[in-house]
């Protein structure tokens, strides 16, 4: 039984095309104002995972609850409550931006223009919406769909690798512009090959491959649970002076490739007092950088787990 | 069933064909040749130019069939002959043209182009999908041939009807046939069509398929329509409620040609 906080909850997925099994046993639940993040490379089951939320898939096996609802027996309601944005945005290029969003606006029984106008504003492509979508260029057509996708003001946005194809301008655009539909209160589920862009905009990282989930968790809790220790980064104009940190208390470990020295701490706070410590004792700094694992760090540590297990 | 979410889909689809003069413009200078030019070619021949051994030939064509038929051509010209009789399948071939290119494209172009995954994501059921699709493709190609009966049926009283005392035309049969027997095989048609167009991976292949699946109906059509013409009242009445059937039954069975995975181009489901 789902509580009202969770909105999406699937267990034990399994679906399989052909030969190709592109979900094996994939369980994962998101709550309700959350963005949540799917992190696998091409090919994990991260498509077919979102397109069985809205039940345009069915599963093989195991269960889904969306609002609480199966998408495969309450698919209407369940699909009137989401907005989607595919990963390859597709328009009819012979009309208009304007009467794409018309289309999408009737399918989701609304009525007048207001709400068009408003969701063009929203993602910056009002002025275009009169050209025909034939003339869009990729971030214009991915404005369009996420236009296109808050139109019914959905309680569930599910957006499949939303910046693929965008140039780097665009795709930090995009990222933005999810940023504040999130914050807006709205449940965001977003898939993504992309490290960097699950960073700072998820509240919780699912890393799937061969699809089935490998972790799930908020992002600090994963970082804290794979990779315990935090490092500082230090380079100096003798570097052979910056052995000695191996004796200072808190230090865990070193790491010397001949470039840059990496740090192994017990504690982020130690960092002041190593760096005062070794400044009394002569050494030149010119480099300290005091460091935390990143998603990419965690998703191949996570990875490498998984296989040595 | 959603009739306003229905008729969203029609009325969309229908505005993209209005956009795709491409499309459109062939059609209508097939109308045109069949339902103007071409008739209106031959029975200006026929009936200001007599003398032809070619009218005679007609003439003599026609003689024996309208016999056959118990409807002799008494005391009446070959043009009217040929107004009656023999143009009447062009009523068939001109929607059914129009009705298969579209349909055949209507299913299978939203998987080509992708925006089958809006549609498979959307509230709409399959069924809203599939009657909003059909309608808008058998709405143009049935208007086409409304139209053309109007124009066609001008060409023939102001060329045919001062030889045969004013206007005659539309007789009744041809009532029956444009409004009775046409919309069904048209209906029985894109079903059969929207089947295909719902399996094949490419207009192109939908295309060629359709062909194939409609030329038996082009064939048993024409020679209906022909037929109801030559025949009498009663029969085509009969054949046209016969008609009626197998296209509800077709277009009920139809519906199945829409799934959410095969929007998404997905075959294996």
């Amino acid at each position: 039984m789902l509580d009202k906080e969770t909105i999406v909850e699937l267990q034990g997925i399994r679906r399989s095309f052909s030969e190709t099994i592109a979900l094996s046993d994939l369980s994962l639940s998101v709550r309700r104002g959350t963005v949540a993040v799917l992190l696998g490379p091409n090919g994990a089951g991260k498509t077919t995972a979102l397109r069985m939320i809205t039940g345009a898939l069915s599963p093989e096996e195991g269960t889904i609850r969306v609002f609480g609802l199966d998408p495969l027996t309450n698919g209407e309601e369940v699909r009137s409550r989401c907005g989607v944005v595919p990963a390859t945005p597709a328009f009819y290029e012979r009309l208009s931006g304007r009467d794409n969003l018309e289309f999408a606006a009737r399918m989701y029984g609304l009525e007048g223009n207001g709400s068009i106008e408003e969701a063009a504003a929203r993602f910056g492509i009002d002025y275009a919406l009169d050209s025909s979508a034939r003339s869009y260029s990729t971030g214009m057509k991915t404005r369009l769909a996420l236009a296109r996708a808050v139109l019914h003001n959905p309680e569930l946005l599910l957006l499949d690798e939303p910046t693929a194809g965008l140039d780097p301008e665009s795709a930090r655009s995009v990222l933005q512009l999810i940023d504040e539909v999130a914050s807006g209160g709205k449940t965001v589920l977003m898939s993504t090959h992309l490290l960097l862009e699950a960073e700072g905009l998820a509240d919780q990282v699912v890393m799937i491959e061969g699809g089935r989930a490998l972790v799930s968790g908020a992002p600090a809790e994963l970082i804290r649970q794979y990779w315990p220790t935090p490092t500082l980064i230090l380079d100096a104009i003798d570097r052979s002076l910056l052995n000695q940190v191996m004796d200072f208390d808190g230090v865990s470990g070193v790491k010397v490739n001949g470039g840059p020295v990496t740090v192994a701490l017990d504690d982020i706070q130690r960092v002041p007092e190593v760096i005062a410590q070794l400044v009394r004792r002569g050494v030149q700094l010119t480099r300290a950088v005091p460091h935390e694992a990143t998603l990419e760090e965690l998703y191949f540590v996570v990875r490498g787990s998984r296989e040595s297990a | 069933m959603n009739f306003k979410r229905m008729l969203a889909i029609t009325s969309f689809n229908l505005k993209q064909l209005q956009k795709s003069p491409d499309f459109w413009i062939p059609m209508l200078i097939m109308g045109g040749l069949f339902f103007v030019v071409l008739p209106a070619a031959l029975l200006f021949g026929v009936t200001f130019v007599q003398h032809l051994q070619s009218v005679k030939q007609v003439g003599n064509a026609l003689g024996p069939i309208t016999q056959v038929t118990g409807k002799g051509l008494k005391n009446k010209p070959e043009a009217y002959g040929l107004a009656v009789h023999l143009f009447a399948p062009l009523a068939v071939v001109v929607p059914m043209t129009i009705c298969s290119a579209i349909g055949a494209n209507t299913l299978v172009g939203e998987r080509e182009r992708g925006t089958g995954e809006f549609l498979a994501h959307c509230p709409a059921t399959e069924r809203e999908i599939y009657l909003g699709k059909l309608i808008a493709s058998l709405l143009p190609g049935y208007a086409a041939t409304v139209v053309g009966f109007g124009l066609y049926s001008l060409v023939v009283n102001l060329i045919v009807g001062p030889s045969v005392g004013g206007w005659f035309f539309p007789t009744a049969d041809w009532w029956i046939l444009m409004f009775w027997l046409i919309p069904p095989f048209l209906a029985l048609a894109l079903s059969m069509i929207l089947r295909v167009s719902g399996r094949v991976k490419t207009a192109a292949a939908a295309q060629q398929s359709s062909g194939l699946v409609t030329l038996p109906l082009i064939l048993l059509t024409y020679g209906q329509s022909s037929g109801t013409v030559l025949g009498g009242a009663g029969s085509a009445i009969a054949l046209g409620a016969i008609a009626w059937l197998l296209a509800i039954i077709g277009l009920w069975r139809g519906a199945r040609a829409v799934t959410r995975p095969r929007l998404l181009g997905i075959d294996n489901v």
